[in-house]
């Protein structure tokens, strides 16, 4: 075992010492490689970067705050007073034996949604020395802790705005989002609900789920972005990352864009705090300046950078689509499938999905109805693939699978974002070959649907029901097997290459045994002993 | 830099009833050497530091410690209790006593000494010398050679 600590008293000439001295003798008795920074009055020699990264498991024998706390994020930690290290360093080093091993499972144990688990627990034999990785590889990892860092923040908010959302639906009828939201449905105009005290009287009780449901569902790739950041840079990445997904979902960019923001966010911010500022200024580096100019810099590269070619793209788009009316009906599905699965409530989905409402104004019902229908694919066939190969999904994963039963049957394709946001690069693939599916079915069936949202629960507004639901059905399982089939094919890879496997493993979802695949730091906080 | 202990530093056979009688007694010896210009002053910071955390640890070692404005140079006081005496540790009273005292603004040198001897003090071959010391001369010989490598 690979261990880094820091040592820290109040005085720090006598006990910071003596516990660093216990440690490491205790160390080198029980065959482990460790390495202390003693954050005594000496001044501290601080731990390498690679120190850290290296290691599996951090100890704070501390009895005031460590120093710089931030550099060990997301690795299996133990806290105690630093007097316990002193008489016991021993059964100290055992804790952190356990805090390794636990690190995994306790991902997904610690609290529902809170703690992610990036993957199935892997075998004891997975936890290999994490010295043995590529760089390549240890990136790989990192990238996919932050990711499923930000998703595990995130699943919650979709769960419950989600179903929130299909309640209203079931209760309320399709017409409920425009009763909120204004619009027109089925001859009628409505205006919107303005003044949220009349939201009762516009829009019923159902409306009042509805506005709760997407108002948490608005927070979605906030958190997202928000919470990748924080898994790359403690706190300081949280306002960068937020307000990056704040202004993601203001641009239209969907949480691919969030995604993009919440990494940027991250890395800018880490990029800063490498920089040492003068001493006069270095106390409200943190708590000014860092926040200022990387949410500044966020805000324009958003704005400005990203923000403009989203929507000169959308323009783009449904230009094109616009230009496509009257052609081969079956490709025109198979085409707003796919752009219905490639960002899942992102700047491509809007186009397709406006499309589809657009046609409806001008009569067109089977548009409509292939949307809705490709829409409802996503959800549902992650939903599936959890249940058949739960083993390809992490905990909190196949918990989110539970909710997006649901969201499929509503049409909320957001409910697949948690496993895309985690493993994007199989999922959404994946996935716009399931919606690809059902939505040229759905053209060719001829079903036809009067209603613009709602799912299932608006199946009375639906012609050609059955057939509808057959064309959903070939979707879901073609999306299914294509997720499935691609976890999978990446699985194999790793297996064939013998070399670095336990680096690309976790990369994977395979290797969460590593201490390093820990997304929060499983805190081991003993009470400070008198 | 002057010996951080010297034979008047050490008190083979500390009588005190307790912790603060024994950093009084230890801290006497410093100051009639002037390294503690202020007795008072020096033992309210040590038993500030005390009262923060006890500074027993187990194995029969108390290490009552400041740094100070009123130390003028780093310096080590050692008491040898037969009885022991409750420094807060969890396994009893302390019969090793280490005063230590340190100049508050302690350059890196010093205080870099200092952690040596800290370091030193978690092991238990040290700490049995120290019990088997037969006279002051044997203890500040045992510090020169073990935390100054002389």
């Amino acid at each position: 075992m690979r261990l880094v600590a820091v040592t820290a008293c109040p005085t720090g000439i006598a006990h910071t010492y003596m516990a660093a001295e216990a440690l490491e003798q205790a160390a080198k008795d029980a065959g482990h490689q460790i390495s202390v920074e003693t954050q005594g009055a000496a001044g501290a020699v601080p731990l390498t970067p690679d120190q850290i990264a290296a290691a599996d498991a951090v100890i704070f024998a501390v009895d005031v705050e460590v120093r710089g706390r931030d550099r060990f994020a997301g690795k299996p930690t133990v806290e105690v007073p630093v007097k316990k290290a002193i008489s016991g360093s021993a059964e100290l080093l055992a804790r952190a034996e356990e805090a390794v091993r636990q690190a995994a499972p306790a991902n997904a144990a610690a609290a529902p949604g809170d703690a992610p688990a990036p993957a199935p627990a892997a075998p004891a034999g997975a936890a290999a020395p994490s010295d043995q990785r590529s760089s390549a590889a240890r990136f790989g990892t990192h990238l996919r802790q932050w990711m499923m860092t930000g998703v595990s923040y995130m699943i919650p908010f979709v769960a419950a705005g989600g179903i929130l959302i299909a309640l209203a639906f079931m209760f309320g009828g399709a017409e409920v989002a425009m009763k909120v939201n204004g619009g027109v449905f089925q001859g009628h105009t409505y205006p919107g609900v303005t003044d949220l005290s009349k939201l009762i009287d516009q829009a019923g009780y159902a409306g009042v789920l509805f506005k709760i449901g997407s108002t948490a569902f608005s927070m979605l790739v906030p958190v997202l972005a928000g919470f990748i950041a924080y898994a790359m840079a403690d706190r300081q990445g949280l306002v960068p990352g937020i307000v990056s997904g704040l202004l993601a979902s203001a641009i239209g960019a969907g949480f691919l864009g969030g995604l993009v923001g919440g990494l940027l966010a991250g890395a800018l911010v880490l990029a800063l705090t490498r920089y040492k500022p003068p001493r006069a200024i270095a106390g409200i580096m943190p708590v000014v300046v860092i926040p200022l100019v990387s949410t500044l810099i966020m805000g324009v590269l958003m704005l400005v950078v990203i923000g403009e070619p989203i929507a000169a793209a959308q323009r783009g788009l449904t230009d094109w689509l616009g230009g496509l009316s009257g052609t081969n009906a079956i490709l025109l599905g198979a085409l707003l499938g796919l752009m219905m699965a490639f960002d899942l409530g992102g700047p491509v989905n809007k186009v397709a999905y406006t499309f589809g409402v657009g046609s409806l104004a001008s009569g067109d019902l089977k548009v409509m109805a292939a949307v809705m229908a490709a829409g409802m694919v996503p959800p549902i066939a992650m939903a599936l693939s959890t249940v058949v190969r739960p083993k390809l999904f992490g905990e909190s994963e196949r918990k989110a699978g539970e909710a997006a039963w649901l969201l499929g049957a509503s049409f909320i394709t957001e409910g697949a974002i948690p496993f895309a946001a985690a493993d994007p690069l199989r999922v959404l693939p994946s996935l716009m070959a399931g919606s690809a599916t059902t939505g040229a079915l759905s053209m060719a069936f001829g079903a036809t649907s009067r209603a613009p949202h709602g799912g299932l629960w608006v199946i009375g507004l639906i012609g050609r029901p059955g057939l509808y639901l057959l064309a959903i059905a070939a979707g879901v399982l073609v999306g299914a097997a294509c997720v499935i089939g691609a976890k999978q094919i990446g699985r194999a890879e790793v297996a064939g290459e013998a070399e670095g496997a336990a680096g690309a493993a976790a990369a994977d979802g395979a290797g969460a045994g590593t201490g390093a695949a820990a997304d929060k730091p499983a805190v081991n906080h003993e009470a400070l002993v008198g | 830099m002057s010996d951080l202990i010297t034979p008047d530093f050490v008190d083979l056979d500390l009588r005190a009833a307790d912790r603060h009688e024994v950093a009084f007694s230890l801290a006497s010896r410093l100051a009639s050497d002037g390294r503690v210009t202020d007795l008072a002053g020096f033992l309210a910071d040590v038993r500030a530091r005390e009262e923060q955390m006890p500074t027993g640890i187990e194995g029969g070692i108390g290490i009552p410690h400041a740094r100070s404005a009123h130390v003028t140079e780093p310096s080590l006081a050692f008491g040898r209790s037969t009885g022991g005496v409750d420094f807060g540790a969890e396994d009893g009273p302390a019969d090793l006593v280490f005063l230590i005292a340190a100049p508050a603004g302690g350059d890196t040198d010093h205080l870099t000494i200092l952690a040596s001897l800290a370091r030193r003090l978690v092991h238990a071959s040290f700490r049995q010398a120290l019990r088997d010391a037969s006279d002051p001369q044997a203890v500040v010989d045992l510090v020169n050679k073990e935390v100054l490598g002389r």
